[in-house]
């Protein structure tokens, strides 16, 4: 086992492949937060904007919407990382590992 | 409808009793759980009482606002999948302890682990508490002090018997009727207006006393400092609710643990859309009906039972009787299902990290497995004890305090560890325990603590924000920061020097605990 550890430490493919999923999980992670903050900070300084009517003679406001949107790009990107992850990055990891089984 | 839910839960139960022989199944229900059932119960876990019956509420009561906030309390979710989800799987057996003491001391920080998740659990258990006993009280009509005693000893049956997998299915089963129930009431409202949300909204903005004001945001948000700051609290907080943390190690490896989080993650949303649309339509439902729900048939006396209850007299409303009492036990489901799950995470930091790494070590799983059945005892007790306490007391802060707190000392801990290598014991204590105070200290000096609950006079409170998130998680994390990088002990170079090797485990899953049923 401890043989198949070492082999995986030294592949430099392993430490490529480790950066890059840190890499695409931090961006996702702050394109989230993005998504959350900019709508909070648009209900801290721009109340106007959303309270705005989609159109003229609508009672709908412009904030439903986008405050639906948020809760729907959220679901969104967690099944896209996800998906991702399962199926691209767990194969990459499982090759690596195989490599250094052999 | 009532009485079916309790006796098909305590038959799960039973059924749970069964299987439930090692401290290991005990904890996570043996590792048999597949990643769309964890979802459904990790989406239970967070759908409490107080989020469904609050947020429609809200929303009934000011519209709009009521769905910022509810935003707010989903954000955390992909912060839980993108960075933490995999490799707590792949580090973790019990608790995240096992988690954050990868390549630490165990003895401190297991200390600091339990500690920290008894005060969370303890806070979060008291505002369920004192909610479900106020819920009863107006659904039932049954006393308080009799509705907190049934909730203790129902959970304290759940989860003495059936561990971890009856906590699950119940929590599965809650979810289940939840979001069939909250569906169902979100299909009646849309159905009334022909499936037009401009007609629904339009309908609501003509009979609501504030007009169109109920379309924007209201006085939800004050200073942009408290909102970023209630905001990091609700995000980073939901990754170290031990209760949630849990159950990432219920599931067999890391591919099941991504899928719950991005179930729970869609249950979740799902639900807060459904509960948006349910405030509206209890406002244009009840406020033309004052005689059948406001308190003497007026709109200026309230609501029955408080503004809180207005996605229940929706469910008579939509539904009659019968649909009132489905939604009455799904409620009181709800409140069953959160407190079991909370002490069971409870009860685990007590025998996992306390009991079996620090006092007794070696001890065998027998023993483990009885004291933490010992601690579900003390916890349930406890839980009824403050949940009569404190029952005229404002409890509306505790959540809030137990998300600040989670968000300043576990999550922090639980990150450096993981992700900085220089992070060693002493930084992850210390800087955890920081953490923890600052967020006490900081919430009892907010207005909401200090002129709320302490009775202090208006405008005296020294915290000038609603939240101490963005404060005490910052001293964590540089506290974390600034211990570690002066530590130069012989122990701190061991932890450095075991950096790759967990790095190694927690990025492809090599060496990690299997279905922790073995």
């Amino acid at each position: 086992m401890q043989k198949v550890l070492d082999r995986v430490t030294a592949n430099p493919k392993f430490h490529e492949f480790i950066a890059m999923r840190s890499r695409y999980s931090i961006i996702m992670a702050i394109v989230s937060a993005a998504a959350y903050y900019g709508f909070i900070l648009l209900v801290a300084y721009n109340k106007e904007f959303l309270a705005a009517k989609v159109s003229a003679g609508s009672v709908m406001s412009v904030g439903v919407p986008i405050g639906v949107g948020v809760i729907l790009f959220t679901i969104v990107l967690t099944w896209i990382y996800v998906h991702r992850a399962n199926t691209e990055f767990d194969a990459t990891n499982e090759a690596i590992i195989k490599e250094a089984q052999k | 409808m009532f009485g079916i839910f309790v006796g098909g839960t305590l038959f799960i139960t039973k059924w749970a009793a069964s299987q439930t022989k090692s401290a290991a199944d005990f904890y996570t229900g043996g590792g048999g759980i597949t990643g769309f059932q964890n979802g459904l119960a990790i989406a239970g876990d967070y759908m409490s009482a107080a989020s469904f019956l609050g947020i429609s509420g809200l929303v009934f009561a000011n519209g709009f606002d009521g769905l910022i906030f509810s935003i707010g309390w989903l954000v955390g979710w992909p912060v839980i999948t993108f960075l933490m989800a995999e490799r707590l799987r792949n580090l973790g057996k019990f608790t995240f302890a096992d988690v954050a003491s990868y390549r630490f001391a165990q003895t401190p920080v297991r200390i600091f682990a339990a500690s920290a998740s008894l005060v969370i659990v303890a806070f979060y258990m008291i505002a369920q508490m004192v909610g479900a006993g106020q819920l009863i009280k107006v659904l039932f009509g049954m006393e308080y002090m009799y509705a907190e005693v049934l909730v203790g000893v129902v959970m304290m049956m759940y989860v003495l018997f059936g561990g971890m997998t009856a906590t699950t299915w119940v929590q599965i089963i809650k979810a289940c009727m939840l979001l069939s129930g909250a569906t169902f009431m979100a299909v009646s409202v849309l159905l009334q207006f022909g499936f037009s949300p401009e007609a629904l909204f339009a309908k609501a903005v003509e009979v609501h006393t504030k007009k169109d004001a109920i379309m924007g945001p209201g006085a939800l948000i004050k200073d942009p400092i408290s909102a970023i700051s209630v905001g990091m609290a609700l995000m980073f907080g939901t990754a170290g609710l031990p209760h949630i943390l849990m159950r990432f190690f219920t599931v067999p490896n890391a591919k099941e643990a991504r899928k719950s989080v991005a179930w729970a993650t869609t249950w979740i949303g799902y639900f807060y859309i459904l509960t948006f649309i349910i405030g509206f339509g209890a406002i244009t439902n009840l406020i033309q009906n004052p005689s059948d729900f406001y308190v003497g048939g007026e709109i200026a006396k309230g609501l029955k039972g408080g503004g809180n209850m207005a996605a229940v007299h929706l469910a008579k409303a939509v539904g009659g009787d019968l649909f009132l009492g489905f939604i009455s036990a799904v409620a009181f489901a709800t409140i069953l299902a959160v407190v079991a799950g909370l002490t069971l995470s409870g009860a685990s930091a007590v025998s996992h990290d306390l009991y079996a790494s620090v006092f007794n070590k070696g001890c065998t799983s027998e023993q483990e497995l009885r004291v933490s059945k010992m601690a579900t005892i003390a916890l349930g007790v406890l839980a009824i004890v403050l949940g009569i306490a404190f029952e005229k007391e404002n409890v509306a802060y505790m959540v809030m305090l137990a998300f600040t707190i989670a968000c300043s000392s576990n999550f922090p801990v639980l990150f450096m560890s993981v992700l900085w290598k220089n992070c060693t014991t002493r930084g992850a204590v210390v800087g955890g325990f920081v953490g923890l105070a600052m967020a006490v200290v900081l919430t009892v000096g907010s207005a909401s603590v200090w002129e709320a609950v302490m009775h202090n006079p208006k405008g005296s409170a020294w915290f000038p924000y609603n939240s101490a998130a963005l404060f005490s998680m910052g001293a964590a994390f540089f506290t974390i920061w600034l211990v570690s990088i002066l530590d130069n002990s012989a122990q701190a170079q061991k932890e450095r020097a075991l950096y790759p090797s967990q790095q190694l485990r927690s990025e492809t899953g090599l060496g990690a605990s299997g279905a922790s049923g073995h």
